[in-house]
């Protein structure tokens, strides 16, 4: 089959915009996990709910960037909320129960959402209304200040862990917690904040995506799932390893739907899963472990 | 087992399965209709107990195995006809046994978390791939098809009323239990009991840790496809919302709720459960999920065990 050249490329810039906002959801969920062992089942739904306040926000300002900020600092807070009150007494016993305990979370919000905001999905508008012209299509100028905009997040949040004083405590308490713990970093408050950073990413993704499509109460869902599979193939807790694997996934699948339906391209990224399962458990994008 | 103990076990057993028995007599329908459901859920929740509570393997992805026993219960009743029962049993639990197969093939090279996200995101793809091959399986809309007669060539024929249905239910349950008990005292289940304890040590003592693994996943699939054949019957429909991996989660709400490790607790566990939600459906309507996630929630953090869990070493005795 012959797939013209301008469809490609229009896929290939697809594939990139939706890869950055998958990374900014993964690399949320994989911090969360490489730092304090907690498979967050409710990223999903902390996604969906910081859509709904960037949706609040946007029809009380009327300013998308505010609504973004505002959004992202309310989940953050959730986000802390939930480890105070969930995650927190569950230290010290398997990690296991954390799936269970946050499975729990997302039942919650997620039919909070439901009961709050009704069944109907509710719209943002684009900050940046404007398109210039790809081959036949008007290619809108937001998709791309989403990539961009992407990049900027996860590049800030990589310069924090790398250079801010706080950020190496989170890397230190990763390395060693009793130690850490003995140097005198606040530990507890260390791992509140790390889920805080998060939950608050998740929440900007939201944001950021809800344009694209409605914001209702079942879109956390299937980029949880999504997300999951790109921490797998990533490497679990690797934040460049689910980077890499967010862009490479959705840039298959954004390949895969000029054949097939994109509900079918899905299967895709199971099938990368799968393979990576097999001959790579470790994951596809960190050096091999010695 | 002392005398005493083993005595009052099985008249304990015995009681229990004979009060279900009447119950159809006395319930009024919706109950007794609801009664087997709970069986029903409860036998699913009970395949799950073998990978959770006896090897250590959270199973995220129950809904997998469930949903094709249900799928393949369908295929044999609407492709044979007259509908025959014992068909939808053959092809139910043979689909449910591929699927735990091919599953357990590739996530059994993975342990714990790594585990429970695999069979989660394997439950997805064959939620993918029924709900999009709309030609045989009827996609959103699912399949409807009418009940077979319960019949034993040249024995007997009977029609399934709710009452005959439920005693059918019931019956399988109450094997089901039986032959998991046996098998989780067997040397196999004792194997996969130390493989929850010490899984390095149970390899380096010679056990062939993976191919156990391998194993106790595919006879936990067949029990779930097995619930998937009972529920198909029950309902005379399948859809692809018992595929979702949402369904998943609650059979692992079920194990944990009612106390993992004791395969009655699971069962306690889905009638506790679904008590409590039919409770709450009245009055937050469809957002009962609401209190029955906080009440899950805190039976996580606080009653770690379980309903039943003060109960696990003498139902395990």
């Amino acid at each position: 089959m012959n797939i013209p050249f301008d469809q490609f490329l229009i896929q290939t810039i697809n594939g990139i915009v939706t890869g950055m906002i998958l990374a900014m959801v993964a690399s949320g969920l994989t911090l969360i996990f490489g730092i304090m062992d907690v498979v967050n089942f409710a990223h999903g739904e902390l996604f969906m709910l910081g859509a709904y306040v960037g949706v609040l926000t946007l029809a009380a300002t009327g300013n998308f960037w505010i609504a973004l900020i505002a959004a992202t600092l309310a989940i953050a807070v959730l986000g802390a909320v939930i480890y105070l009150t969930t995650l927190r007494p569950l230290i010290g016993r398997d990690p296991l129960t954390t799936i269970l305990a946050t499975f729990g979370v997302s039942l919650v919000l997620q039919n909070y959402a439901l009961w709050q905001f009704g069944p109907v999905a509710r719209k943002i508008e684009e900050p940046i209304t404007g398109h210039f012209s790809l081959f036949y299509l008007e290619y809108p100028y937001y998709r791309l200040a989403i990539a961009v905009l992407a990049v900027a997040i996860i590049g800030g949040l990589w310069l924090f862990l790398k250079h801010g004083t706080y950020g190496i405590w989170i890397r230190a308490t990763t390395q060693d917690r009793v130690m850490a713990q003995a140097m005198g970093i606040p530990v507890p408050w260390v791992l509140t904040a790390v889920f805080a950073i998060g939950a608050g990413m998740a929440a900007a993704s939201g944001v950021l995506f809800g344009p694209l499509v409605g914001v209702n109460s079942q879109m956390g869902t299937s980029w949880v799932l999504r997300a999951f599979i790109v921490v797998v193939v990533g490497g679990m807790g690797s934040i460049s390893g689910s980077i890499a694997a967010a862009i490479f996934i959705s840039l298959l699948e954004a390949y895969a739907s000029l054949w097939v339906s994109p509900a079918q391209a899905v299967i895709v990224s199971f099938v990368v899963l799968i393979l990576t399962l097999l001959f790579r458990p470790t994951g596809l994008f960190v050096p091999t472990p010695k | 087992m002392s005398r005493r103990r083993f005595f009052v076990y099985w008249v304990g057993f015995a009681v229990i399965v004979a009060l279900l028995a009447v119950a159809p007599l006395v319930l009024p329908e919706f109950w007794r209709r609801f009664l087997t459901e709970i069986l029903i859920w409860g036998l699913l929740a009970m395949s799950s107990d073998i990978l959770i509570g006896y090897t250590g393997m959270v199973s995220f992805g129950h809904s997998a195995f469930f949903g094709l026993g249900m799928y393949g219960a369908a295929a044999a009743l609407l492709g044979s006809s007259p509908p025959n029962l014992w068909l939808a049993l053959l092809y139910g639990l043979a689909s449910a046994a591929a699927v735990a197969a091919f599953v357990a093939y590739f996530s059994t090279r993975l342990r714990d978390i790594y585990f429970a996200i695999t069979t989660l995101i394997f439950s997805q793809i064959f939620y993918v791939v029924i709900f999009t091959s709309t030609a045989w399986t009827g996609g959103e809309n699912g399949l409807n098809f009418s009940r077979p007669r319960f019949a034993i060539p040249y024995l007997f024929s009977l029609r399934f009323t709710p009452a005959v249905l439920h005693w059918f239910v019931l019956a399988i349950v109450a094997l089901s239990y039986l032959l998991l008990r046996r098998i989780t005292h067997s040397p196999f289940g004792m194997v996969l009991q130390s493989i929850r304890e010490n899984e390095a040590r149970t390899r380096a003592i010679g056990y062939a840790v993976e191919r156990y693994k391998i194993v106790a996943v595919m006879l936990s699939g067949v029990f779930a496809g097995l619930a998937g054949v009972l529920y198909a019957l029950q309902n005379q429909f399948a859809a692809p919302d018992f595929v979702f991996f949402v369904v998943s989660g609650e059979v692992v709400i079920y194990n944990v709720v009612g106390g993992i490790g004791t395969l009655v607790g699971p069962v306690v566990g889905a009638a506790f459960f679904l008590l409590l939600r039919e409770a709450f459906s009245r009055f937050f309507t469809e957002f009962y999920l609401i209190p029955l996630g906080v009440i899950f929630i805190a039976i996580v953090i606080f009653m770690p065990r379980g309903l039943l869990g003060f109960a696990r070493r003498w139902l395990n005795g």
